[in-house]
C-alpha cells in the first residue's frame, strides 16, 4: 500500500522516526516496527488493558490509537520501567506479591499501576479493585496484584 | 506421612528446605519487563502472515470458491483452500476405543462443507497481516445452505440434519455408568429432589491469543513450530504423522505462553496451517489470532444440561443419585481428547467426594453446528459439581437440614479409603471431612448464619452456599485422561545434567504457561540434589528436550515432573557424592551435599559442584578412567493411578433488589492439595481458579442464535470477571496425610473453578430461598436472576 506517512516518536526517551501507514494502529508500531514486543496485544478493541502505555504521561490503549496519531507524542512502555537487573518500584511489587503468572497482561497493569501512582488519588481496597478494572487478568484473580498496589499506595503515602 | 521420600540421609531433612517456602519465582523478571518472549514476539527474516477466511454460516455445502480478487491484493503471494493442499498435510483423527463413538477427522481447511461460523475455509498468505486481511474480502465463497439443529436435543433425534454424514447420528458419544438399583432405591425414598441443570457454553479466554510460526530449514528438511500451545510434545507426536515428518525433523516448541487454561490445549487446523504452507513455501509464517477469531474458534467448554435427581432419607443420607447428561460438543471432536474428555467427566465425577451405593448416570454428547468444544480448567466438574452441589442443598432444605451437616453425614470418611465411587472413580485418602471443617471453622460459620439470618431478617437477599469435591489428579498411565484416548500422558521425564562448567540443567516434557513451574521445579531438584536452587534452569515447552513429551494439563504437573524431577536428581546427586568419595578419599556414607557443597562430615574437607563438575569432566587422571561417570540422568516417573484433591468452599452472597447484581462478600477455600511446593503459586492458582468459577457462576456464556451466529463476539460482550468483580478469598491448606505420590504432592490447578460455581450457585439460591426459587442455569445473570423473581413473585400473587 502506498501513501506512506512519517512518524516520529520519543519511546522511553529514544526518537524513533519511521515511515509507514497511516492505518496502522500505534501498538502494532511499538512491536512490530520498533521491535518492542513488552506492549501486548489481547483484543485490539480496547476492553483486556494489555497494550496499555503511557502517552504524554497518562495511561492510553496503543490498540486504540493510530501511530500517525501520536507523532511527535512522548510515549513509556514497559521495556522503560526497569531491567531485568534492575526492576522498577512496581515491578518489584508485582514480584513480590507475585501479582503475575503467564504475564502476559503484566505489562498493561504495570503501566496501569504506575499512572495510578502517578496520577490519581485511590484509597482503600474498593477503589484500588476499581481503578484496575480496566484490565484484564485471567490468571491471577487480582488479589495478589492488588496487593501489591495496597503496599506500593502506602509508601507512597509515607513519603509524602 | 506416607509420602515416598527419596532422601534417606536424616541429616539432610533437618536442613532448611526449598520446598513449602513461598519462593518468588524465577520467571518474573523478564515476563515483568516486558523481555518475555511470546510466539507473537518471534518474527524471523523473510516471515509471511496468514489471515483465514472463516464460515459465516453455520452448517452448507461449498458450491465454489473464487480467489481471484484476492490474489491480485497487493502484498498478497498465495492463496489456498483445501483442495490448493491436497498431498500437503493429512488430517488428524482423534480416534477413542469408545464404544459407539466415531472420530470427525481434522483438516487445516473446510473440505466441501462447513460446519460452523468461523471454521477456516481459505488461507491468504501475504507480506503484512495487514495485506493478508485486506485480502479477506476478495475471497468469495458461495455456500449452498444445509438444516441444522442448534439444540442438542434436536441434534439426537432420528431425523435431524447430519452434522457428519459418515458417522450416521449426531449423537456420537454415549456412555453409562451405573451401579446398584437406583430406579428401586428412588422409588422407594422417602425423599427425592431433582432438577434440570444447565451450564451454558464458556471459553477460556487466555490473556494471550492463539498464535502459530512455522519455519521450514530447507538445509536440514526441517520444521520448527513455535506454538502457544500446552502440549507441545502431543503436537508433535500427531503432526509427525500429519505432515510426515519424524521427530528429528520436526520440532515443536511453546516459548513463554500466556495463559492456556486448556483453550491452548488442543490441535488447531491453523497449527496444521502454518507448517503445511512453511514446507510448501519454504518461508516463515505466522498466524496470529484475533480475540474475535479466539471467541468463535478456539475450543469451548462446559455446555451440558444435566436432568438429576437425587435419593435421601430423612436422616439425610445420600440414597442415590440418577443423570442423564447431554452435552452439546460442538461440530467437531477435538486431537487428542475427544469430545468425550468433558460430558464422560460430568456423569463420572458427579457422585463427587459422597458415600452412596447407587447410581446410574447416561451421557450423550451431540454434534451442533457450533465450535468444537475442549479441555477448560475443570473440565466436566464445574458442571457435575454444580448439579450435585445444588441437589445436596435442595435435599437439605427439603428436610431442614443444615448444609453443612447434611454434607458431614455424606463425605466419604477418613477410614473408609481408599473409597470407590458409585460411578468407579478411586479417591485415595483425602481429607474430605477435614476440608469441610476447616471451611466452616475459618469464616465461623454459626456467626455466618446468624449474620445471614439478621440481614434476612432486615428484607435483604443475602444467602450462604458451599460446595464440596474432590478430583482426580496426578493422573498416571492406568487411567487416560480422557475416555479411550490413544495417547498416553501417564509419564513424565526429567533430565537433569551438571556439565562441564557446573552448570545445572533440569528438562521436562512439561510446558509451563503460567504456573510456575520453572520455580517450583528448581525448588524441588535443589532440595533432592542439595544444590544451590539458583543454579538450576528448568527448561519446558520444547519437544525435542526429552525423548516422550506432553505438556501441562488435567493438574498433572506437579505431581508428575515433580516425581520425575525427585528421581532423577536422586540419581545424580548420587554421582556427585561418588565422585566426591573418589576426590576427597573419604567414604559415599560420610559425603552430605547442602547448598551446592559437599561435605565431609567427619574430615574438614569440602567441594563445590563446580569443582567436582570440573574434576570429573575436565581434569584429567582425578577419577579413575573406570570410575568416572558423567553426572546425568533421565528418570521418569509414572504414578500410575491419580491422586484425589479435595476441597469445600464456602460463599456468602448478596443480591442487589435494584439491579439484581451478585456481590460476594465472603469467599473460603478449605483444601487438600498435599504437599505444598511454593504456598505462593498456590494461593495464586487458587485465586486465578476461583476467578474463573465466579465468571462461570455470573458472567460468562458464549451465547449462539438460532441462526447459529455467536452473539458474544467481543469482551464487551463476553464478560471475564475484573478486580472489581472480585471478593478476598481466603485460603485454608488443610493439612492431612500425604498421598503416596513421590513428594507427596498433589495437583491443584483446577479446582477452583470446580467449587466455585456450585458455592455461589448455592450461595444464590439460599439468598432468594424466601422466594422459593432454586438456582438451575448459570451464569446468575442479573437478567436471568430477575426473570426468576418476576416469575415467583407473580407465582405467589395468584
Ligand atoms: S489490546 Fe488494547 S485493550 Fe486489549
Ligand atoms: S498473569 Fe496471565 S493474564 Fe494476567
Amino acid at each position: 500500500m502506498s501513501g506512506k506517512v512519517d512518524v516520529a516518536v520519543y519511546v522511553n526517551g529514544v526518537m524513533y522516526a519511521r515511515h509507514v501507514e497511516p492505518r496502522m494502529l500505534l501498538s502494532d508500531f511499538l512491536r512490530h516496527e520498533l521491535g518492542l514486543t513488552g506492549t501486548h496485544v489481547g483484543c485490539e478493541h480496547g476492553v483486556c488493558g494489555a497494550c496499555t502505555i503511557l502517552l504524554e504521561g497518562r495511561s492510553a490503549r496503543s490498540c486504540l490509537l493510530l501511530a500517525v496519531q501520536v507523532d511527535g507524542a512522548e510515549i513509556e512502555t514497559i521495556e522503560g520501567q526497569g531491567s531485568i537487573d534492575q526492576l522498577g518500584r512496581v515491578q518489584q511489587a508485582m514480584r513480590q506479591h507475585h501479582g503475575l503468572q503467564c504475564g502476559f497482561c503484566t505489562p498493561g497493569f504495570v503501566m496501569t499501576i504506575t499512572d495510578i501512582l502517578r496520577n490519581h488519588d485511590v484509597r482503600g481496597e474498593t477503589e484500588i479493585r476499581e481503578a484496575l478494572s480496566g484490565n484484564i487478568c485471567r490468571c491471577t484473580g487480582y488479589e495478589h496484584i492488588v496487593n501489591a498496589v495496597q503496599e506500593l499506595l502506602s509508601e507512597q503515602e509515607r513519603a509524602r | 506421612m506416607t509420602g515416598e521420600s527419596l532422601s534417606a540421609d536424616r541429616s539432610v531433612e533437618l536442613r532448611p528446605k526449598m520446598v513449602g517456602k513461598p519462593i518468588r519465582r524465577t520467571e518474573d523478571p523478564r515476563l515483568l519487563t516486558g523481555s518475555g518472549r511470546y510466539v507473537d514476539d518471534i518474527t524471523p527474516q523473510g516471515t509471511l502472515h496468514l489471515a483465514l477466511r472463516r464460515s459465516d454460516v453455520p452448517h452448507a455445502t461449498i458450491r465454489s470458491i473464487d480467489i481471484s480478487a484476492a490474489l491480485a491484493t497487493p502484498g498478497v503471494l498465495a492463496v489456498f483452500d483445501a483442495s490448493a493442499l491436497e498431498g500437503e498435510i493429512l488430517p488428524a483423527i482423534p480416534t477413542s476405543r469408545m464404544k459407539g463413538y466415531y472420530a470427525t477427522p481434522i483438516w487445516p481447511l473446510a473440505r466441501g462443507k462447513v460446519r460452523y461460523v468461523g471454521e477456516p475455509v481459505v488461507a491468504i498468505v501475504a507480506e503484512s497481516r495487514y495485506a493478508a486481511e485486506d485480502a479477506l474480502e476478495g475471497v468469495i465463497i458461495e455456500y449452498d445452505p444445509l438444516p441444522f439443529a442448534i439444540d442438542p436435543y434436536d441434534g439426537a433425534a432420528p431425523d435431524a440434519p447430519l452434522i457428519h454424514e459418515e458417522a450416521g447420528t449426531n449423537t456420537i458419544i454415549s456412555r453409562e455408568f451405573a451401579r446398584g438399583e437406583v430406579d428401586r432405591v428412588m422409588e422407594e425414598a422417602p425423599v427425592r429432589v431433582s432438577g434440570r441443570f444447565r451450564m451454558t457454553r464458556k471459553t477460556a479466554l487466555a490473556m494471550e491469543p492463539r498464535a502459530y510460526l512455522a519455519e521450514w530449514d530447507r538445509r536440514q528438511r526441517a520444521l520448527t513450530l513455535h506454538t502457544t500451545s500446552n502440549i507441545p510434545g502431543v503436537i508433535r507426536d500427531v503432526l509427525s504423522e500429519c505432515l510426515d515428518l519424524l521427530g528429528n525433523r520436526l520440532r515443536v516448541i511453546a516459548p513463554d505462553v500466556g495463559g492456556s487454561f486448556g483453550g491452548k490445549g488442543s490441535l488447531y487446523h491453523e497449527e496444521m496451517l502454518v507448517c503445511a504452507l512453511a514446507r510448501k513455501l519454504e518461508r516463515p509464517i505466522k498466524y496470529t489470532t484475533d480475540r474475535l477469531e479466539d471467541l468463535t474458534a478456539t475450543s469451548q467448554a462446559f455446555e451440558e444440561v444435566m436432568d438429576a435427581e437425587l435419593a435421601i432419607d430423612l436422616d439425610g443420607r445420600i440414597l442415590g443419585l440418577r443423570a442423564d447428561v447431554v452435552g452439546n460438543i460442538g461440530a467437531y471432536s477435538i486431537y487428542p481428547w475427544t469430545a468425550a474428555l468433558e460430558p464422560v467427566q460430568v456423569v463420572s465425577f458427579m457422585p463427587g467426594p459422597y458415600r452412596f451405593e447407587h447410581y446410574r448416570g447416561r451421557i450423550r454428547g451431540v454434534l451442533t453446528p457450533k465450535p468444537p468444544t475442549g479441555p477448560y480448567r475443570g473440565v466436566g466438574r464445574p458442571s457435575s459439581t454444580m448439579a450435585m452441589e445444588r441437589l445436596i442443598e435442595m435435599a437439605a432444605r427439603k428436610i431442614g437440614m443444615d448444609p453443612v451437616e447434611i454434607r458431614r453425614r455424606n463425605l466419604v470418611n477418613d477410614d473408609e479409603f481408599p473409597y470407590r465411587t458409585a460411578s468407579g472413580i478411586i479417591w485415595d485418602k483425602s481429607a474430605f471431612q477435614q476440608c469441610l471443617e476447616a471451611a466452616c471453622a475459618k469464616v465461623d460459620y454459626p456467626a455466618l448464619v446468624r449474620a445471614r439470618d439478621a440481614a434476612r431478617a432486615a428484607g435483604r437477599w443475602v444467602g450462604i452456599g458451599l460446595a464440596s469435591y474432590a478430583e482426580l489428579t496426578g493422573i498416571g498411565s492406568r487411567i487416560s485422561v480422557a475416555p479411550g484416548m490413544p495417547i498416553n500422558t501417564g509419564v513424565e521425564t526429567a533430565n537433569i545434567r551438571i556439565d562441564a562448567t557446573g552448570a545445572i540443567t533440569a528438562a521436562f516434557g512439561i510446558a509451563s504457561h503460567g504456573q510456575g513451574l520453572e520455580t517450583t521445579l528448581a525448588q524441588v531438584v535443589a532440595d533432592e540434589m542439595g544444590c544451590k536452587m539458583e543454579d538450576v534452569q528448568v527448561l519446558h515447552g520444547d519437544s525435542g528436550l526429552v525423548a516422550m513429551s506432553s505438556g501441562t494439563f488435567a493438574s498433572r504437573s506437579a505431581v508428575l515432573a515433580g516425581g520425575a524431577a525427585t528421581r532423577s536428581a536422586h540419581v545424580v546427586k548420587a554421582k556427585v557424592l561418588r565422585a566426591a568419595s573418589i576426590l576427597l578419599d573419604v567414604p559415599v556414607d560420610d559425603l552430605d551435599a547442602y547448598d551446592g557443597v559437599v561435605r565431609a562430615r567427619s574430615a574438614n574437607a569440602t567441594l563445590t559442584f563446580k569443582e567436582i563438575a570440573k574434576a570429573v569432566y575436565s581434569q584429567m587422571g582425578r577419577i579413575p578412567r573406570e570410575q568416572r561417570e558423567e553426572l546425568t540422568a533421565s528418570e521418569t516417573y509414572d504414578p500410575f493411578f491419580g491422586t484425589a484433591c479435595s476441597s469445600t468452599h464456602l460463599a456468602m452472597v448478596e443480591i442487589d433488589p435494584e439491579t439484581y447484581g451478585v456481590t460476594i462478600s465472603t469467599y473460603v477455600v478449605a483444601e487438600d492439595c498435599g504437599r505444598v511446593i511454593n504456598p505462593l503459586i498456590v494461593d495464586g492458582q487458587v485465586h486465578g481458579a476461583v476467578a474463573q468459577g465466579v465468571g462461570a457462576a455470573l458472567l460468562e456464556e458464549i451465547m449462539h442464535n438460532e441462526d447459529g451466529q455467536i452473539l458474544t463476539a467481543s469482551l464487551a460482550d463476553y464478560l471475564a470477571p475484573l478486580a472489581s468483580n472480585m471478593p478476598r478469598i481466603q485460603i485454608v491448606h488443610v493439612e492431612a496425610d500425604l498421598p503416596a505420590t513421590i513428594g507427596g504432592f498433589r495437583g491443584m490447578g483446577e479446582g477452583g473453578t470446580i467449587g466455585a460455581p456450585a458455592a455461589i450457585a448455592n450461595a444464590i439460591s439460599d439468598a432468594l430461598s424466601p422466594l422459593g426459587i432454586e438456582i438451575d442455569t448459570l451464569p446468575a445473570t442479573p437478567e436471568r436472576l430477575f426473570r426468576l423473581v418476576e416469575a415467583a413473585r407473580s407465582r405467589s400473587a395468584i
